[in-house]
């Protein structure tokens, strides 16, 4: 049986590892490698790592970073930031990554998707989005890490991104985005129905609980979170035994396997 | 002991290499099929689409090399994904096209197989044994790996079936023809269980 995975997400912004709120007021969490380090040393099921300031600021994403992070890293690692081109794509994998995510890009130019996904295959991309709820309740889509208002609809573009032939869809809530009140379970559910592919809830996850609706109310796939292990006592693990707990299928760590 | 990772332009070539320099074996990314003439084992890694994958080992003269190394030398080689596809004798992907044919059978995209859940198939997923291979040494049954495809290898002999899993039908995990190994999972994303995996190829011997 596929397991529901739990993916720590790590912010990267000029120098250190960061988490805002809302895609704002930045701290500085530390530096990458060691957090990586742990992350791997605990076995998590995967990673997500992204340059939040790259397409920002115009800049291409740094391999050489990538490089040094992918090397402590013995479980899939999501790269994205500053993704613009096929090159840039090439790039990342020889420096070590698994997956790319691609999202301010897609916006200007959709069909960097069905080269990427041409290419490198469905399973190597992952459209990210970053929805913010507007009043009257639409979901708009924002680029440039949350500060452009791409004006797309948010269940629309998933559609769009799942037709041009991404492998996932990354979806991260702007507003709950480092709140811990929980992920937006509502843009999520209508996401994950109205694609066939899988969905990773993003944003706002703050306890087991949020994880658990997540994927029970919403039908995420895997749930990613950053604040609440950066900030927390809750742990990667801690989540595995809640989900199962719950009825949730979840990885067993291979050591305890044995034992 | 030396291990040959084919470079073809497809695929995640330094997380393989990083796995198995973790294990302590010496290995290296091989730019020309020359290269695999060095090495104890060979590695064909893979990520993207068949008919692009087949292109490239043809253009690149690799097939040719492939044949001489791993048929008629018989060094021990692991396809892993999409290297493991490409060790059928036709695929779908990208139209229907020729594989390297090592280990007959076909590669069709899950649906076709019988799945009605989510394409690809991403994530950990339980590994269940057919045979007592020696690739799955010390590893126990059911360990979870690291999946991301959206198609499968339908081997024509079922005694080349080694391990299997389950996404609303049963895909093909882990195959195995003399001294060719292919599996769809990714060892070296798997952890600690992907590890063992490509320790247990180095060795190639029975429990």
């Amino acid at each position: 049986m596929l397991k529901v995975r739990i993916i720590p997400t790590l912010l990267w912004k000029n120098f250190g590892l960061v988490k805002g709120i809302g895609f704002d007021s930045w701290r500085r969490v530390g530096p990458v490698l060691p957090a990586i380090k742990v992350y791997n040393s605990r076995d998590v099921d995967e990673l997500i790592f992204a340059d939040i300031t790259a397409s920002q600021q115009g800049n291409a994403p740094d391999f050489d970073l990538v490089s040094d992070f992918s090397e402590e890293c013995a479980v899939p690692l999501t790269v994205g930031g500053g993704i613009t081109s096929l090159d840039h794509i090439a790039s990342l994998l020889n420096a070590g990554a698994d997956k790319i995510a691609i999202n301010t890009a897609a916006y200007a130019n959709p069909k960097l998707i069905e080269a990427a996904t041409g290419h490198f295959g469905a399973q190597c991309v992952v459209g990210s989005i970053d929805v913010r709820k507007l009043d009257g309740g639409r979901y708009s889509c924002f680029s440039h890490s949350a500060t452009v208002d791409t004006g797309r609809e948010s269940v629309e573009w998933a559609r769009e991104l799942a037709d041009r032939g991404v492998g996932e869809i990354l979806l991260t809530s702007i507003d709950r985005d480092g709140t811990m009140l929980g992920y937006d379970v509502d843009i999520i559910e209508r996401v994950a129905r109205a694609v066939d592919i899988p969905v990773i809830a993003s944003g706002g996850a703050g306890n087991y609980q949020h994880m658990i609706d997540a994927v029970l109310k919403a039908g995420a796939s895997a749930v990613a979170a950053a604040s609440m292990f950066h900030f927390t006592e809750q742990t990667p693990a801690g989540a595995k035994s809640a989900m199962q707990a719950a009825g949730i299928p979840v990885r067993r760590n291979f050591v305890s396997n044995i034992h | 002991m030396k291990v040959a990772i084919v470079s073809y332009g497809m695929g995640n070539l330094a997380s393989v290499r990083r796995a198995f320099e973790d294990i302590g074996a010496e290995a290296y990314i091989a730019a020309r099929p020359a290269d695999l003439y060095n090495a104890n084992r060979i590695v064909l890694p893979g990520v993207g689409a068949f008919a692009e994958g087949m292109k490239r080992l043809q253009d690149g003269g690799w097939v040719e090399a492939l044949q001489d190394v791993v048929m008629r030398q018989r060094k021990p080689m692991l396809g892993i994904c999409l290297g493991m596809q490409m060790l059928a004798s036709a695929g779908y992907e990208g139209g229907l096209s020729r594989g390297l044919g090592f280990v007959p059978g076909e590669v069709k995209r899950l649906d076709a197989l019988g799945c009605k859940l989510r394409i690809p198939h991403v994530g950990w997923n339980e590994v269940r044994y057919k045979t007592n291979d020696a690739l799955f040494c010390e590893i126990p049954d059911l360990s979870d790996f690291y999946f991301v495809h959206s198609f499968a290898f339908t081997p024509e002999n079922d005694e080349h079936l080694i391990a299997t899993t389950h996404y609303d039908c049963l895909v093909a995990a882990a195959i195995r023809k003399d001294n060719i190994y292919g599996c769809q999972f990714h060892p070296e994303k798997s952890s600690k269980a992907g590890r063992q995996l490509l320790k247990n190829f180095m060795v190639h011997s029975p429990c």
